[in-house]
């Protein structure tokens, strides 16, 4: 399962050690969320190409429109700023694995794929936001930055008792 | 042709509406109030409204919402930073949620 039992900042620690010895800057923040919410978009339109489950559709256009709107905010931001997002071993972590996802739930269709999209969901918000409530708000130097992942912070939250309610009503 | 018994009924009828009108009887202006869209969440509702109140629907986020009741009476799409209104012509409670976002809860109720 993507990110199920390691979250942002162990793979942020897993995947470099040497580098990420101390904590993040903004300039890496910026970059592993704004990653996240590409993931999340990737995800939700492949739900949308494959699902034919009303209350996934539903879910998965939510997905596409709120990480999209977070994440237009986030390059108005940088751009704002002058902050050039930094690439970093968790943002790539982050693509590798979303990846080989898309890459395995292409394979499933219907009730699996499904039932695989909106479990992945659930644990990949959890993940995120916990990434982001411990290593990544806490970290922001930027006050707008930091402003902006605690309102990413409030709808992942959302999303994730979303998907957790949307997940209990799957067959 | 205005007899002087019709015309006794009407300068009566025209001095009652002429006179002034009791505070308690005066009707109530209708009042406007807002609800606020803002980090994922409704404000909470005014504390009391009657008919004829409306309520403004102001979406401080960054994200599409909706104030949708739960029973149809209203049904408003909001997009990022929009507001629009609500004039309610019925008593009742209405549970309300955000069609996109179903954490998103409220209540409003409505008085005669």
């Amino acid at each position: 399962m993507f990110m199920k039992a390691i979250g942002v900042a162990a793979v942020l620690t897993l995947a470099a050690p040497a580098a990420y010895a101390q904590a993040p800057n903004d300039a890496q923040i910026a970059h592993i969320a704004y990653t996240a919410g590409t993931i999340d978009v990737a995800a939700g339109k492949q739900a949308l190409a494959k699902s034919h489950n009303k209350a996934v559709r539903d879910f998965a256009q939510e997905m596409v429109r709120d990480h999209t709107a977070v994440n237009d905010q986030a390059l108005a931001l940088v751009k704002k700023l002058h902050v050039t997002p930094q690439d970093n071993p968790t943002s790539q972590a982050l693509s590798k694995d979303a990846a080989a996802k898309l890459a395995s739930y292409a394979k499933l269709s219907g009730a699996a794929f499904d039932k695989a999209y909106v479990t992945n969901e659930i644990a990949f918000h959890k993940t995120v936001n916990g990434a982001l409530s411990k290593t990544l708000i806490p970290n922001a130097k930027n006050a707008e930055l930091k402003s902006l992942l605690q309102t990413g912070l409030k709808l992942f939250t959302e999303h994730q008792t979303h998907a957790e309610h949307l997940a209990a009503g799957l067959k | 042709m205005i007899t002087p018994r019709l015309l006794l009924v009407v300068l009566a009828g025209a001095a009652l509406s002429a006179a002034p009108v009791s505070a308690a009887a005066k009707p109530r202006a209708p009042v406007t109030y807002t609800v606020t869209l803002k980090d994922m969440k409704f404000s909470a509702p005014p504390p009391e409204m009657h008919v004829g109140d409306t309520i403004e629907w102001d979406n401080q986020d960054i994200f599409l919402h909706s104030a949708t009741a739960k029973d149809k009476a209203f049904d408003v799409e909001l997009k990022p930073k929009a507001r629009l209104w609500t004039t309610f012509h019925a008593p009742g409670t209405y549970v309300f949620t955000c069609r996109y976002h179903p954490g998103m809860t409220g209540t409003l109720v409505v008085r005669p």
